[in-house]
């Protein structure tokens, strides 16, 4: 089905129209039915159960790190969903479409399709996961008590959300962008994008972008300022380290993409020519720059994830780290050096030989402190007394599986390889092994090591191990297919095959997903099954894994004000050597704690803004000036609130104080 | 553990350490801005030197404003926040420069190599 032209824009709802709605894409109608039906069904169970006071006063409004993070994770869990959605689309599309067949998805929905996977599976599950892993762990673990600006941190949460909203909403109103996730013009110019996908894509990640560059001053400056006495920077939990240079390398590389994508909007929103083919334009300029930001983001997602399997192996090795400095000098190096190799991504646009060879070489050069890191943890696990729980089953998958993601992309980073593997299934292959290798395999080690902390049990060990092997075995089943395709010449982004021989290989990536997508169903089970056994899961003593840093210390999960006293600390691993000096928790002296208030402001903000990039979107000019007029109002209004803190009486401590203290008792 | 209600922001005893600005600073931040914003106006006004010259010096005028700024009216001293403002200049130059200066380069050669370029077509064989 090719994509109706441009519609005249009236002057009441702009483009939008009945038309924009998908009545002759099946497939979707059928998922916005389900989609209403399920969603008609939470919202009528919330009224039945009468949780909506609940929700808005303990979740929505909420300033506590603990809980944003919780829903920062709970929204990277329901949009991975969404995006494995479209990952299946894709293999069952890829498989099918042999033997003159045209598959079942139209050149119009597969290419929003892989477009949808790319964007979600980065900026609303990647993304949401790390911020919330580091919303919910730095401030325990450098013994704070919030973050230094904890409205700013729910505002953050509600930008982000309002982007994935806004990206969702283009698969029932309108489409999304058939360009793939980093919408390359001139494709994605006016002039063959004539309508609103790319404009949904621009609009979702300038709202959600506000949210990311906003949560990551707030993360730097928390760790910078907030840290406990005694706490230098060399005493960091590892954890906290890699957060602290992700947050730096967000701040530092999303305005970036946000300069890209307002030129990309100008070009075609007025009539501009920065990309454009003709007066003067240049679309390499866009490559250029959306990769300055691209490549800075890669390790944005993995940087706090290295953090984790740091913290894993030193647990359960029942070990100090091995190599604590050198890890440290690693990160900040990759820090640095993730900002001198973005050219490694259009090597055969034509900068030639002396630009492609420094990029080739640099790409090569930051290997090395990732092979560090490596070693590092395989000398932390050496002669350790490693116990292999959920977690350390996580790592270990990890350290396999990256190290093949990490050789392929050497292979990539030598220029005249990439001219014959550029832009072909092997590169696929190649970031799919790194993004699941090492970032989500990081964040279920992440969600098994922490979900103590977070609820009080552990997770269910049976089901877990169903999703390990589910998923390990699917990842390798699904992707080596693909890096042999790669090999033989097979390009990304194909929706029909004319060389029969090719099918075996897609159909047994197929069924790669389909493994993995057991391994997704058994995790989603084992929280289910974790939560109906929550009470013989309980951990009461708040350190089930015999852990080592400052998060630890805290009862799981953690009081409002997380320490009722804020901890001194004497060395690295805090927790450990408080463990080990006989450290005696305080159960008197409590006072008044200053904490900071609920506040409605940031899911109004945020609202004010989905509905400007909605009018945005449909050239809607009225309902965009009024939406940004209530988004600066509201702002403003927002700074004359004077109710922003509170007290938690002394007494109050004291109860939660006391209550801890007989659980301790009852647990020894 | 110590009880340090001091140390925490959240806390409300607010350890604010505001740089000691005074309104001699702002003064003179603001006779050295629109001195170092009046000599290049005049520059381009009376055009005493080539445009070239007038154009370097103008980008001279410029650089120094932006450390006048920093110094007088953002208060970046070496030791303002522990170092730490000096800390995320230093970064910030580096990454910008690096941005600035790579995609000089990268842009300058894939110019050169692939577009197409204004041939006189006599030249052409």
């Amino acid at each position: 089905m090719t994509p109706h032209p441009a519609p005249e824009a009236g002057p009441f709802l702009g483009k939008l129209s009945l038309d924009a709605l998908p009545l002759h894409e099946p497939i979707l109608v059928v998922t916005f039915a389900i989609v209403v039906i399920g969603g008609l069904g939470v919202l009528a169970a919330i009224t039945k159960y009468r949780l909506w006071g609940w929700l808005w006063r303990d979740w929505f409004t909420t300033v506590d790190h603990k809980r944003i993070g919780i829903m920062y994770m709970i929204l990277g869990l329901i949009m991975f969903l969404r995006g494995f959605a479209d990952a299946i689309m894709m293999r069952l599309q890829q498989v099918w479409a042999f033997n003159g067949s045209e598959g079942y998805l139209n050149a119009h929905h597969y290419d929003q399709v892989f477009t949808a996977h790319g964007v979600i599976m980065i900026f609303f599950v990647a993304m949401p996961f790390i911020t919330g892993l580091m919303n919910y762990m730095v401030p325990l673990q450098i013994g704070a008590r919030d973050v230094s600006f904890p409205f700013l941190n729910n505002f953050s949460f509600w930008m982000t959300t309002a982007g994935a909203v806004l990206c969702m909403i283009s698969l029932f109103i309108g489409e999304f962008a058939q360009t793939g996730w980093l919408a390359y013009p001139p494709l994605s110019g006016i002039a063959y994008s004539p309508n609103v996908g790319v404009d949904y894509y621009i609009w979702s990640l300038q709202i959600a972008g506000v949210g990311t560059t906003l949560s990551g001053i707030n993360l730097i400056v928390t760790i910078l300022k907030l840290r406990a006495p005694g706490m230098g920077l060399m005493k960091m939990p590892v954890f906290t380290w890699t957060s602290l240079c992700s947050n730096i390398l967000i701040v530092a590389s999303f305005p970036i993409l946000t300069a890209t994508l307002v030129l990309l909007s100008l070009d075609r929103y007025i009539g501009t020519n920065f990309f454009t083919n003709d007066l003067g334009g240049s679309p390499m300029m866009y490559v250029n720059l959306i990769w300055i930001w691209g490549h800075p983001e890669v390790y944005i997602l993995i940087l706090p994830l290295f953090g984790v399997f740091s913290e894993v192996t030193s647990t359960f090795s029942g070990k100090k780290l091995f190599g604590y400095t050198s890890m440290v000098y690693a990160t900040v190096v990759i820090t640095i050096l993730s900002y001198i190799v973005w050219l490694h991504h259009f090597f055969t646009m034509g900068s030639g030989a002396s630009v492609n060879s420094f990029f080739g070489i640099t790409t090569m050069v930051i290997s090395i402190p990732t092979g560090a890191k490596l070693f590092n943890w395989l000398f932390t696990m050496y002669r350790g007394r490693i116990r292999f729980e959920l977690p350390m089953m996580w790592t270990i998958a990890f350290m396999l599986t990256f190290v093949v993601g990490g050789m392929t992309g050497v292979l990539l980073a030598v220029p005249p390889a990439d001219f014959v593997l550029h832009n072909s299934l092997f590169l696929i292959a190649h970031f799919h092994n790194v993004i699941i290798g090492g970032v989500l395999f990081g964040l279920f080690a992440a969600i098994n090591y922490w979900w103590p902390k977070a609820f009080g049990f552990k997770l269910d060990v049976f089901w877990g191990k169903i999703s390990f092997w589910c998923w390990v075995v699917g990842f390798w089943l699904a992707f080596m297919p693909l890096y042999i395709l790669g090999l033989m010449g097979v390009t990304r982004r194909m929706r029909v095959f004319d060389d029969p021989s090719l099918q075996i290989w897609f159909a047994i990536a197929a069924f790669g997903a389909l493994v993995i997508a057991a391994g997704i169903g058994a995790m989603l089970v084992q929280f289910a099954v974790s939560i109906w056994k929550r009470k013989e899961l309980v951990d009461e003593s708040g350190d089930p894994w015999n852990g080592r840093t400052l998060e630890w210390a805290t009862s799981s999960p953690p009081p409002d004000y997380n320490f009722a006293f804020t901890p001194v600390i004497h060395d690295l691993d805090a927790w450990y050597d408080m463990k080990k000096r006989g450290h005696q928790r305080p159960v008197g002296g409590f006072r008044d704690i200053h904490m900071p208030s609920n506040t409605g402001a940031g899911i109004i903000l945020a609202g004010f803004s989905l509905v400007m990039g909605f009018a945005l979107v449909w050239h809607i000019w009225w309902l965009a000036a009024v939406s940004f007029a209530a988004t600066v109002f509201g702002a403003i209004y927002q700074t004359f609130n004077y109710k922003r803190d509170f007290h938690i009486p002394a007494a109050t401590v004291v109860e939660v104080e006391d209550a801890r203290t007989r659980q301790l008792a009852a647990g020894a | 553990m110590s009880a340090d209600p001091h140390h925490h922001a959240a806390d409300g005893h607010h350890e604010i350490e505001m740089p000691h600005a005074s309104m001699r600073d702002y003064v003179i931040g603001f006779v050295l801005s629109v001195i170092l914003t009046a000599i290049p106006f005049w520059l381009v006004m009376e055009r005493p030197f080539s445009n070239g010259a007038t154009a370097a010096i103008i980008m001279i005028f410029a650089a120094v404003q932006i450390v006048v700024h920093m110094v007088f009216f953002l208060h970046m001293t070496p030791k303002a926040e522990d170092g730490w403002s000096l800390t995320s200049l230093v970064f910030t130059v580096i990454v910008v420069v690096i941005m600035l200066a790579g995609s000089l380069w990268v842009m300058h050669h894939l110019n050169t190599n692939m577009m197409p370029q204004v041939h006189d077509t006599s030249q052409l064989p």
